[in-house]
């Protein structure tokens, strides 16, 4: 962690401006600034060895038979995989980082309403993380389940899942504290002339994900709790052969794990949000809209879950309640991308880097959703349900959504905080090879699927070799643009030029304050007397 | 329900192409329209914004009508079409499979069994299924019909091969390591063969080879024959030589003789190879015979020679 002083910023800023340095001023801080920090670089080491996995497996899916793993080592690490990008890096990155980062300086407060719980939500993530490790190394080694753990196959078998989902537990409520920590600074904290109709539409995001946070995740820690019990104990819950029923697991799981995707997604809508205006100079298009669609996707997104059931054998009725409830979760998504879009019109449009992330967002996520819809309907779900094309649309949402809007967030607000700023041309170069690298990655899986080809495959017939081939070297593209973005990103946060209080022209309350903000966010309280897009009454036309 | 039996292809095709036709018509309108605003209103053609528009109540509600149209179009003609790989046509052959960790076994309602799964092309087809040990997937890409295998639960699937042919069948649901090995081959023949196929009972008094039954059991897709490392150890050289195993969690060395090989077979989790996962499936339903069978051949093949 970098706190020397640097000659060309300010004196004082929460990197130096209490005194308190050392690995201890930042691992038991309660500044939402540090603990956003920890939760950054948290939140990339998981993200980092779990895209060197994906490379392994894509490059052990390069040609059909064995490449250069076998079959259990495969199904462990597209364990670990999932594990470790859903449960550690795409659910606790947004609100871990951007949330505690941006949302408190976004409503113009000091802190977050609770911040000694806040860095207990870090703790508890930095122990369920270890636990997952631990997890990996100990026992039965690490678990062979998929990041999903469906019964009876995660009770029967002989590797670690038990320690495993004891982490993913632990981790849940981290999760779960930090939904109650924002509801209640985004209800109480808000500066003067603050009015809900002027919350900049990431904090919206951040809102609606909160809420979904605190009441769905406990239904997850449930279901964890009860496979444990299921295998220590032998409770028989998921056994038919006892009573049990390992049908009801997937409703449970997927009532926590559905809505889970709208945590992944919500906040990267809300950061598109904040993007497009700033970039176009113009204000966003459907506040109302944009602000309600994300309440709307957290409401019905509640209620979907089963539609990952179809072929399950749950019942006919079922399907057709949920694959109705399907189609109308897509309509506020569908408003979403006609508001951003219709943003762009009669604009000043500036391609940085932060706008080509979150251009590319809609495309990609068009492609996640529209790719959805094949898979609401009843009919064409049966024949993709479980294939490669499942894994290409859940890619292409999570992270050419979700993945890209992060990336988009980190180019637009990293530097407010460290100060310092990344080259413009290594970013455009990185973004081109991520957006090439990207599609030509997922979308041969997209037909894949349609061909057959089941998921979780550590071998393949002959017949799907060519599109595998293709996906692995896209692969390594993706990993290359990453590679760029990622070292000219941290070379230049700690590095480069410095990044004055308002480079971009943003409306928003942390464009009003110093980069690196000081420890109170803001030298006097501020108040609030525009929107969040009305440039010209923030003066920076 | 309807009088025209047609194949579960005729089901799911039509929506297929009406769901993407659309979905294709949407990027292309949403992708092309984002294009083409940000290079007319670049900041090189565009140097300040023309427009303080921030949102038109008509749009929104255009915009919210022709999705939800949309949408629940998609959302019928699915539903139709999945009634029709519900409804099961009358004169459907029974067929079982049976799913095991990790291969398929077919059963006739003459008690015929087999590892390949013969029909008659053009007759429907009904699929009961059932699993042994956890959940696996019925699935037949080239008959768009796919239902999951569930421990205890009453499941089923129907399909017709409308042509003569050998068409995949994967197991869709991970169920652990050789899950992608978890493949077998349906053959649709004419009725003809089908039916002479299917009467041509294999005598009861024929003895079923120690060969074939570690075949049709599926013990194969783990344990080689001829030393190849696999999930499970082999059974070449295995009859005689000294084995380091865990019991109860203690490690112990037996010589493999006929009573641990019954053992392993009946009680897989008795004892487990040094190095090797516990994951072998209990093989309740053998008989006394076939338990025979299976230890002789593998004293035969497995004579440990130095």
């Amino acid at each position: 962690m970098n706190s020397s002083n640097h000659p060309t910023l300010p004196l004082t800023s929460f990197w130096n401006d209490t005194g308190k340095c050392g690995v201890s001023a930042w691992v038991f801080s309660t500044d939402h600034k540090r603990i956003g920090l920890l939760y950054l670089y948290s939140v990339l080491i998981s993200f980092l060895v779990a895209v060197l996995i994906g490379l392994l497996l894509k490059i052990e899916l390069m040609a059909p038979g064995r490449t250069i793993m076998g079959p259990v080592t495969y199904n462990a690490l597209f364990t670990v995989h999932g594990v470790l990008m859903i449960f550690l890096f795409i659910i606790p990155g947004f609100p871990g980082v951007f949330g505690n980062l941006v949302m408190p300086i976004q409503i113009g407060a000091s802190d977050v309403a609770f911040p000694r719980l806040n860095l207990l939500s870090w703790w508890l993530y930095i122990t369920g993380a270890l636990t997952i490790v631990l997890s990996l190394f100990t026992g039965g080694g690490p678990p062979d389940t998929g990041w999903t753990f469906y019964v009876p196959f995660s009770v029967r078998t002989g590797t670690n899942v038990s320690l495993a989902v004891i982490g993913v537990f632990i981790v849940g409520f981290s999760s779960i504290l930090t939904g109650i920590n924002f509801v209640t600074t985004i209800h109480r904290l808000r500066a003067d002339g603050m009015a809900w109709g002027r919350l900049p539409l990431f904090v919206w995001s951040i809102y609606a994900t909160a809420w979904i946070q605190i009441l769905a995740t406990p239904v997850l820690g449930i279901t964890l709790l009860l496979v444990v019990a299921e295998r220590l104990l032998g409770t028989g819950l998921f056994d038919p052969s006892r009573g049990g029923d390992p049908i009801m697991f997937q409703h449970l799981f997927w009532i926590y794990s559905h809505p889970a995707v709208y945590i992944m997604i919500l906040p990267g809508m809300g950061i598109v949000s904040e993007i497009f205006p700033v970039f176009a100079r113009k204000p966003i298009f459907g506040y109302k809209m944009i602000a309600f669609s994300s309440l709307a996707i957290a409401g019905a997104g509640s209620l979907v879950w089963a539609h990952h059931m179809f072929t399950s054998g749950i019942s006919d009725m079922a399907v057709l309640v949920f694959s109705f409830l399907t189609f109308v979760v897509a309509i506020p998504s569908a408003i979403k991308v006609f508001n951003w879009v219709s943003t762009l019109y009669k604009g000043s449009i500036s391609l940085e880097a932060p706008m080509l992330f979150a251009l590319s967002f809609i495309m990609l996520f068009s492609i996640g959703g529209l790719t959805g819809l094949v898979q609401g309907a009843a009919a064409t779900n049966i024949h993709i349900h479980d294939t490669q094309f499942v894994v290409g649309h859940f890619h292409y949402v999570i992270f050419g959504g979700a993945g890209f809007a992060f990336f988009s967030a980190m180019h637009y607000w990293l530097p407010k905080f460290f100060g310092r700023t990344y080259s413009e041309k290594p970013a455009m170069i990185s973004w081109g090879l991520m957006f090439a690298g990207f599609n030509l990655t997922y979308f041969p899986m997209i037909i894949l699927g349609m061909k057959g080809m089941p998921r979780r495959y550590y071998d393949y017939l002959p017949e799907f070799a060519p599109l595998n081939l293709i996906s692995t070297i896209g692969s390594w593209i993706l990993a290359a643009g990453l590679a760029i973005m990622m070292i000219n990103l941290f070379m230049g946060l700690l590095k480069g030029r410095p990044f004055g209080s308002n480079p971009w022209g943003g409306a928003t309350l942390e464009w009003t304050t110093p980069s690196p903000p000081p420890t109170e966010n803001f030298d006097e309280e501020p108040v609030v007397t525009h929107g969040p897009y009305d440039f010209n009454r923030a003066g920076v036309p | 329900m309807d009088p025209i039996i047609q194949t579960t292809n005729q089901a799911v095709d039509p929506v297929f192409k009406f769901i993407i036709g659309i979905c294709i018509l949407l990027f292309i309108v949403i992708s092309t329209v984002m294009l083409v605003f940000t290079f007319r209103y670049h900041r090189s053609r565009s140097p300040k914004p023309t427009s303080v528009a921030d949102g038109n109540i008509w749009l929104e509600i255009l915009w919210t009508f022709i999705p939800t149209l949309l949408v629940m179009a998609m959302f019928y003609y699915g539903w139709a079409g999945y009634l029709a790989l519900r409804n099961v046509p009358g004169n459907a052959l029974e067929v079982t499979a049976t799913a095991r960790m990790w291969s398929w076994s077919f059963s006739y309602p003459n008690a015929k069994t087999s590892r390949k799964m013969y029909v008659p092309a053009g007759r429907p087809i009904l699929v009961n299924l059932v699993s042994q040990d956890v959940i696996h997937g019925f699935y037949i890409p080239a008959f768009r019909v796919k239902r999951d295998v569930v421990p205890g639960m009453k499941n089923h699937v129907w399909f017709i091969a409308p042509q003569k042919g050998s068409y995949d069948l994967f197991c869709s649901v991970y169920c652990g390591t050789e899950h992608s090995k978890m493949l077998a081959t349906v053959e649709a023949v004419s009725e003809q063969e089908f039916n002479d196929w299917l009467n041509q009972v294999e005598s009861h008094h024929e003895k079923i080879s120690g060969r074939k039954l570690l075949e049709t059991l599926g013990c194969l897709g783990c344990h080689s024959l001829d030393g190849t490392a696999g999930v499970g150890p082999t059974f070449k050289g295995l009859w005689g030589s000294k084995q380091i195993v865990l019991t109860n969690g203690k490690e112990r060395s037996v010589i493999v003789d006929e009573e641990y090989v019954r053992r392993s077979i009946l009680d897989p989790k008795a004892d487990i190879v040094k190095g090797y996962q516990p994951i072998m499936p209990v093989n309740s339903d053998l008989r006394e015979n076939e338990i025979e069978e299976l230890v002789e051949f593998i004293q035969e093949i497995g004579g440990h020679s130095k």
